[in-house]
């Protein structure tokens, strides 16, 4: 009898759970979702989105790190023209589906003014159409497909960072400086869709410098598949000149741990293209002499001395304990890039807080001044372009991990497509 | 010459990671008739409790190569907690169920254990190399290997054969076999069939750890690691035969050595191999290649 | 019995009104959740044959991808003929993979869908240049009956749309239930062997089950690719197809109704675990799943015929003392 009961209760406890969810909705209710406020608002609401969970959260959370940091400091300074800013945090984990009902959330729900987010191409991809639907300013701070403004239009969705194409392009530039007679080359890349383009644009160019490259492995383990003896046995059957690979996450620590004891490392001129992000991670462990790129130009050592740059460095190092690795300067980008466009926007209307189409016309074509103590441009595409910088590793005492040697930096112009120009199209169009 | 060395040798190393992830799976199955959807969680919890207690006992600055035992204890202290209460609170209350409840109870255990692991190590990658590393290497056919590796073939068979051991040659074994085949006979030759399957699972839970923890050394352990250990776990003991461990054995070798030969040779379909073997053994065999065939009760 | 033939009114009434009151993110969990109530639906009525897949997400691929790349590739933007394609799809495959997976029972037929599904998964990662690999095809706003939705109004049409789309799927079901073949599977769940006595062929009743929910999961596919405007990969994955098999069990799959009212709650509970719980909101959906597992073996539509049954009880007695 008293199971029976205790059922009846339960039974009725979840009934109210799931009646609690539609209530709770209903009770939501609200007026239109964009309506146009021009006098100066209390605070400017900004969804944050990037990942909090899963293999991702290593770009995720100093991402986020980065955000918080920045937002504070804004906010101490004054805000944007007064109004203070107050970040919503989201989860990117989850899949494409569940983003997008997550973008509805954070516009309709949550009613932010604009938002930041997203690592994942495919996310990217996904809300993108959404922000259009929504009228609602939407800057990707991360990732890295060259499809989204070069297979379409946008009206109100910005990325303030270069595309993958910048470090292919760099990383067989710089390859061809360090290793001029290279005549070799294989690639091993993650089997979906960073992977492929990462390759087939690396290749390309490497094909268009030096005509006389062969490609003798082209390797394509699974996303997250850990564990690389084969593909590492057949690099080293292979013994090619140079290997590139565009790993990150727990692959490309995989990679390495695998990798340098069978002397992979030695063997062959490593690129890593994403590499900066793990060399805290590796420690001491890193073999010296591997390419590393850092997805533009992000690389705390770099221009050390610039104040906005020694800031942004000491400020997040005191208070995270780590050096900011590239996705917090992607975040730094994004969110200086909201603050420059909305200042932009009041200093030509007068002082007045601008309406969303002022702050959109303030966006294109600006630029701003972020670390490493450069001018950050966002082309009339919506599209920004970044200097790249690739280096070898080299272990130093005054660091408990490798750091950059010989470092080359590469300006905007000579690694991003001239606008309107598709990437591979570019590419193609050089002249040798 | 020096390619067919080297596909079997890749393809004998990836088998021994494979069997050690599918090894309590199989037997959990074999034994409950439980597929444990959580397997990989375990496999996961392993890893980190392994690493965990490496990384502790690095700083302590004992002889290196005790660390090998610190990964080890890891794993089983893990699996020896999770295992009894994991059995004694989920499965217990379930075992007269439908096998879809099953199955879900499980699956509801993978999404608790996916966040109990990120509250208890966050989400930083935990990362330990020098077990991987400490051993030195081997050049065999021009290629040069990590001894650990080599070690890892070793424990396998090991595992494979002390687990089959102890089914066949001991009192507990033979019980084990008892109950497998029929319950309630079992349950009225006097045999406590309760405590069978929590020593079974058990097992299952330490082997599922052991082997999470002897692969954290290759691999950075974060977040997401059981979503892919259960994948290849599943797909090895299906293509074996469900609960049968020469069958995981077996499976784990096919997986191996055409992933290996499929990475030398054609590498474009290396993603798809483990599915494809998959399906093709299920074609024509598709309790598995050392699956039975249950009659049909009237 | 009166309530059995109010219930789909008063449904009717309640679903038709519902986005007129609710604001538009609610109305969109609404879309997303009465389209993959269809595909809650199709792994139920497998359920009550005793089957259950792992596997079915590869249906609500077939359905989706269809459309994308129709849309893609052929240029086609009419909402009711690309349903129509994608159903049509979906339907096939799984008539073709009826053939060999309907032979199985138990865990094989759960291993089987979901070794195949993983198949589907990695050919969708593969053939990246023309299903555009884990980026994903963006789904553009379809035409519905040549008629291109203002963008003011998409997100109600849209819903609309999908629950209009549903009916015929509810009907359909509830017919196969009523249907010799349907109760031939209710059988076929309590005593395989008996079943093939009485000269009905099992097979044959489990092969028409499996190519509904085959078709089922195609049109919940579909549907839930228009509103979300975005198919990935992982639509094939097997953890998709287990949230499906979660659903159908947490509203009870012993009634028409009971996977629309699971698939209503799953998408509100995971949104709020989203919202209130964003670092544990998968311990959240576990222990709530366990709960029900636990404690109301019938899922949540028990509730309501609890209810229902104490209100036929309680009028009855009252027109006694009346």
């Amino acid at each position: 009898m008293q199971t029976a009961s205790f059922r009846t209760s339960a039974k009725c406890l979840l009934a109210l759970l799931a009646l609690a969810g539609v209530v709770g909705g209903a009770m939501g209710l609200a007026g239109p979702p964009w309506a146009e406020a021009q006098a100066k608002p209390a605070e400017l609401k900004i969804g944050i989105v990037s990942f909090l969970s899963g293999p991702a959260t290593v770009f995720g959370v100093p991402s986020k790190n980065a955000a918080e940091w920045l937002i504070e400091k804004y906010n101490r300074e004054g805000g944007i023209g007064g109004v203070k800013i107050r970040p919503v945090y989201a989860d990117e984990a989850g899949g494409a589906e569940k983003q997008v009902a997550e973008f509805r959330r954070l516009v309709l729900d949550e009613k932010v003014d604009l938002v930041i987010g997203y690592i994942s191409s495919a996310d990217c991809l996904a809300v993108a159409p959404v922000a259009e639907e929504l009228r609602k300013l939407t800057v990707l701070f991360d990732c890295g497909t060259n499809r989204i403004f070069e297979d379409s239009k946008y009206k109100y969705v910005f990325r303030t960072k270069a595309h993958q194409v910048l470090d292919s392009v760099a990383a067989a530039k710089y390859v061809l400086s360090v290793k001029p007679n290279v005549k070799t080359i294989a690639g091993i890349n993650q089997d979906y869709a960073w992977g492929r383009d990462s390759w087939e644009s690396f290749r390309r160019a490497m094909l268009k410098l030096k005509p006389d490259v062969q490609v003798v492995a082209e390797l394509w383990p699974k996303l997250l598949a850990g564990e690389y003896s084969a593909e590492i046995s057949r690099l080293l059957v292979a013994k090619p000149d140079v290997i590139h690979s565009s790993f990150w996450n727990g692959d490309i620590i995989g990679l390495v741990k695998q990798g340098a004891p069978r002397g992979l490392f030695s063997q062959s001129l490593v690129v890593l293209t994403a590499g900066e992000h793990m060399l805290q991670d590796v420690g001491k462990d890193m073999p010296e002499g591997v390419v590393i790129g850092a997805r533009g130009d992000h690389w705390f050592l770099h221009n050390a001395n610039d104040p906005l740059h020694k800031e942004f460095v000491d400020g997040y190092r005191a208070r995270y304990g780590r050096y900011p690795i590239y996705p917090s300067y992607h975040m730094y980008q994004a969110v200086a890039g909201v603050k420059a466009a909305y200042e932009k926007a009041m200093k030509a209307a007068g002082g007045a807080w601008p309406s969303l189409d002022q702050a959109i016309k303030a966006f294109e074509g600006i630029e701003y001044r972020v670390p490493p103590g450069r001018t950050m441009t966002i082309r009339g595409d919506h599209n920004g372009i970044e200097p790249a910088i690739m280096g070898l590793t080299k272990h130093d005492p005054k660091y408990p991990f490798a750091i950059l040697d010989r470092m080359m930096v590469f300006p905007a112009a000579e690694v991003n497509p001239p606008l309107g120009v598709k990437s591979n199209d570019w590419i193609d169009s050089w002249k040798k | 010459m020096t390619v067919a060395v080297v596909i079997l040798l890749d393809g004998v190393l990836y088998a021994a990671v494979l069997f050690l992830v599918a090894a309590g799976l199989t037997l959990v199955y074999g034994v409950m008739r439980i597929l444990n959807i959580a397997h990989g969680s375990l496999y996961a919890l392993g890893a980190y409790a392994g690493t965990s207690l490496v990384l502790v006992y690095l700083k302590t600055g004992g002889p290196a190569p005790l660390m090998y035992l610190a990964l080890l204890a890891g794993a089983v202290v893990a699996g020896a907690i999770a295992g009894p209460l994991v059995e004694r609170l989920l499965l217990r209350p379930i075992y007269g169920r439908e096998e879809v409840v099953q199955l879900l109870v499980t699956y509801s255990l993978f999404l608790i254990l996916e966040d109990v692991m990120k509250l208890l190590w966050g989400v930083d990658p935990y990362y330990v190399a020098k077990p991987y590393a400490f051993l030195g290497t081997v050049t065999i056919a021009g290629v040069r290997y990590a001894w650990y590796q080599l070690l890892l073939i070793a424990v396998a068979l090991a595992t494979g054969v002390l687990v089959s051991l102890a089914i066949r040659g001991t009192r507990l074994g033979r019980m084990i076999v008892a109950v497998t085949a029929d319950r309630e006979i079992s349950a009225t030759l006097g045999i406590n069939v309760g405590r069978v399957y929590t020593l079974a699972f058990t097992a299952g839970a330490i082997l599922a750890g052991l082997g999470g923890a002897l692969v954290a050394p290759l691999i950075s352990v974060a977040p997401g690691i059981s979503v892919e250990a259960i994948v290849l776990a599943f797909a090895v003991v299906v293509i074996g035969g469900l609960g049968s461990l020469e069958g995981a054995a077996l499976g784990a070798l096919i997986v191996g050595i055409t992933r290996a030969a499929a990475v030398q040779l054609f590498p474009e379909i290396e993603l798809a191999t483990v599915y494809l073997i998959m399906v093709a053994v299920l074609l024509f065999r598709p309790r598995g290649l050392f699956g039975e065939w249950e009659t049909r009760r009237i | 019995m009166r309530g059995g033939k109010a219930l789909p009114l008063v449904a009717a009434a309640v679903f038709g009104a519902a986005p007129l009151v609710l604001p538009g993110w609610v109305t969109f969990l609404l879309t997303l959740a009465v389209a993959k109530s269809v595909m809650v639906l199709a792994i139920a009525l497998l359920l009550r044959g005793g089957l259950v897949s792992f596997g079915h997400g590869m249906f609500f691929a077939a359905g989706a991808y269809t459309v994308g790349m129709a849309m893609k590739w052929g240029g086609m933007r009419e909402a009711v003929v690309l349903t129509f394609l994608g159903v049509l799809a979906a339907a096939a495959a799984a008539a073709l993979l009826g053939l060999l997976i309907a032979r199985y029972r138990g865990i094989f037929f759960a291993m089987l869908n979901m070794a195949i599904s993983m198949v589907v998964y990695a050919v969708l990662l593969k053939l990246y240049w023309v299903t555009g690999g884990t980026d994903g095809i963006g789904i553009r706003t379809p035409t519905i009956l040549g008629v291109m939705p203002e963008r003011e109004s998409l997100r109600l049409v849209m819903y609309y749309f999908t629950l209009v789309m549903t009916l015929p799927a509810f009907y359909a079901v509830h017919r196969f239930w009523t249907s010799p073949l349907g109760f031939a599977l209710r059988a076929v769940r309590d005593n395989e062997v008996r079943v093939e006595y009485m000269g009905t062929s099992v097979a044959r009743v489990i092969y028409a089950a499996y190519v509904l929910s085959g078709a089922l999961g195609g049109l919940a596919g579909i549907l839930t690719g228009f509103s979300v405007g975005h198919i990935v990969p992982d639509l094939a994955y097997w953890t998709t197809s287990g949230e499906f098999v979660f659903v159908a069990v947490l509203g009870g799959p012993a009634s028409i109704p009971g996977p629309l009212v699971g698939s209503i709650a799953f998408e509100f509970l995971k949104s709020y675990a989203y919202k209130y719980a964003a670092f544990t909101w998968q311990m959240t959906l576990g222990v709530t799943m366990l709960a029900i597992i636990l404690f109301m073996p019938g899922g949540l539509w028990t509730i309501y015929e609890g209810l229902a049954r104490q209100g036929r009880q309680w009028r009855l007695s009252w027109k006694r003392t009346g």
